[in-house]
Parts: C-alpha cells; structure tokens; sequence
C-alpha cells in the first residue's frame, strides 16, 4: 500500500512537470520543469526495481543531457520575451490529439501481469510465478547477484553486438556535433 | 501491482509530450519534448521488463545513448540554424518550404 501512495506522488509530480513544461513560455523554466518529470521518473524506477536504470537516468538524462540543453539555451540567449506558443487552432488539433492518444493507451491502465504472462506464453490458465520462473524476477535476481550484475550479463552477452554499434553511434555524433556546430573546421 | 498503473502514466507522459510538438515553435524546447517522450517509453519498458526480464532494462540503457547521440547532434543543428537565422523558431527555418 505505501508503494501505491509513493507511485501516485511520483506520478502525479511527473504529469503536473510534464504539463508546466509545456506550457511554460520561458526556456529555461521549461528545461528545469523537464528535469523534475525526470526526477519523479527516476523515483518510479526505483519502485520498479530498476535501481541502476534510476541511477543512470539522474546522471545522464538530468545530469548530463539537460546541461547539455540548458548550455544551448543561454549560449544561444533565449529568454522567452516573445512568446513561441502558437495560436488558438494549434492548442485545439494538439489537445484532440493528446485526449484522442490518451484514451487509446489508458486501457493499459488496467493490464495486469497475469494478462502479460498470458498473452506471452499463449496459455490461459498459466500464472505469472509460472510464466517468468519467478513472479519478480528482476527482483529475485537482483537479491542473488546484485543490482549491476544482473543488469551487466545481458548487456555484454546477448546484447553485445547492439552495445558496439552504440558505441560508434556515440563516435558518429561526436564528430557530427564537431562539424556540424565549427564555423569553419 | 505497479505494471498497469505505470504503463497508463507512461501513456499520459507521452501523450503530453505530443502536445508540446504540436504547441510549440521552440526548436529546442521541441527537442525537450521529444526527449520526454522517450522517457515515456522508457516508463513503460521498466514496468514490463519487471516481469519480463531483464532485456527491458537494457533496451533503456540502449535509449538513453541515442537520446544523448541525439541531443547532441540536435543541439549543433539548432546553433547552425540559429547562426544563419538569428532565430531557433521554426517559422523562421522555411527554406525548403514549397
């Protein structure tokens, strides 16, 4: 139950920073909103038993992408005197569309891991303790092994492929960066 | 019992980021909505990856480069764009306009 009440503070933090960051007109108010929805964020994934994921999501998307953001925003001396928001009709289509997307999705509201275990395996009668080994697996695992073993084994065994490939990602936007923002190289 | 809950904040987020594209003329405030809808997603792989195992997890951590790969090479566009426009306005970026 106090796992509930704690989602439901996290989670409503989250909505009402997503919503200011949106609407506000100043940059940097918006950025500083963002990095609260993150933060809640991160504080969801700890209830969701993704420690290091939490972690990661402070350093490098609060931390570490939104200086980046917010670097650009006073390089560039953006201050929000004159208002970027568009006009009436645009409010309208982005609010039809944001309601019409919402209550697609809101259905997953009520999925349950049951459904999950069910709809994975194909059966109906099965359970969730009998369709994943363990009802909370990450959480089973995580107890023998600690947080970053468990986590580490996929990423350099059956993902070890995808993770080279980030890493010359990593090296292409490098050297995209550098060009693209050099006045002349 | 947090996948049903999370997964529904996760479609709220993302929602909301759609929203900010559509409101707003900020190239980079644009980008900040992207990257909110990114974390959306993110939510809503955690949830699952919970019971599913452990390839959520990863799948996050995968995200999360692109975002930053992303950022960056977003970020250098938008000061190109800025230096030939004085502006990061997207009504002022219109020259592949018909």
């Amino acid at each position: 139950m106090m796992v509930e009440i704690v989602f439901y503070v996290f989670a409503a933090t989250a909505i009402l920073s997503a919503l200011m960051c949106i609407t506000q007109r100043n940059p940097i108010a918006s950025a500083f909103w963002l990095i609260s929805t993150m933060l809640a964020l991160a504080g969801i994934f700890v209830l969701l038993e993704a420690h290091f994921i939490a972690a990661v999501q402070v350093l490098v998307y609060a931390g570490a992408i939104m200086v980046l953001f917010l670097f650009v925003i006073m390089l560039l001396n953006l201050s929000g005197r004159v208002s970027d928001i568009r006009g009436r009709l645009s409010w309208v289509v982005a609010t039809v569309i944001a309601v019409a997307l919402t209550a697609s999705l809101i259905g997953l509201r009520a999925y349950t891991p049951e459904r999950l275990a069910q709809e994975v395996t194909g059966s109906l009668q099965i359970t969730p303790d009998v369709a994943f080994q363990s009802g909370d697996l990450a959480r089973a695992a995580a107890e023998s092994r600690g947080v970053i073993g468990v986590f580490a084994e996929p990423l350099f065994g059956t993902y070890l492929v995808p993770f080279e490939i980030t890493g010359l990602l990593l090296l292409t936007a490098i050297v995209g960066a550098v060009v693209l923002a050099k006045r002349r190289l | 019992m947090l996948l049903g809950p999370s997964l529904g904040l996760s479609a709220i987020l993302f929602a909301i980021g759609v929203a900010g594209v559509l409101i707003r003329r900020n190239a980079i405030v644009l980008f900040m909505c992207i990257e909110l809808m990114l974390n959306a997603v993110n939510l809503s792989f955690i949830a699952l990856a919970r019971y599913h195992g452990m390839s959520g997890q990863v799948m996050v951590f995968f995200v999360m480069t692109v975002a930053a790969a992303e950022a960056a090479v977003g970020l250098a566009i938008i000061l190109a764009l800025f230096r030939h426009r004085e502006s990061v306005d997207l009504k002022d970026a219109n020259v592949l306009q018909g």
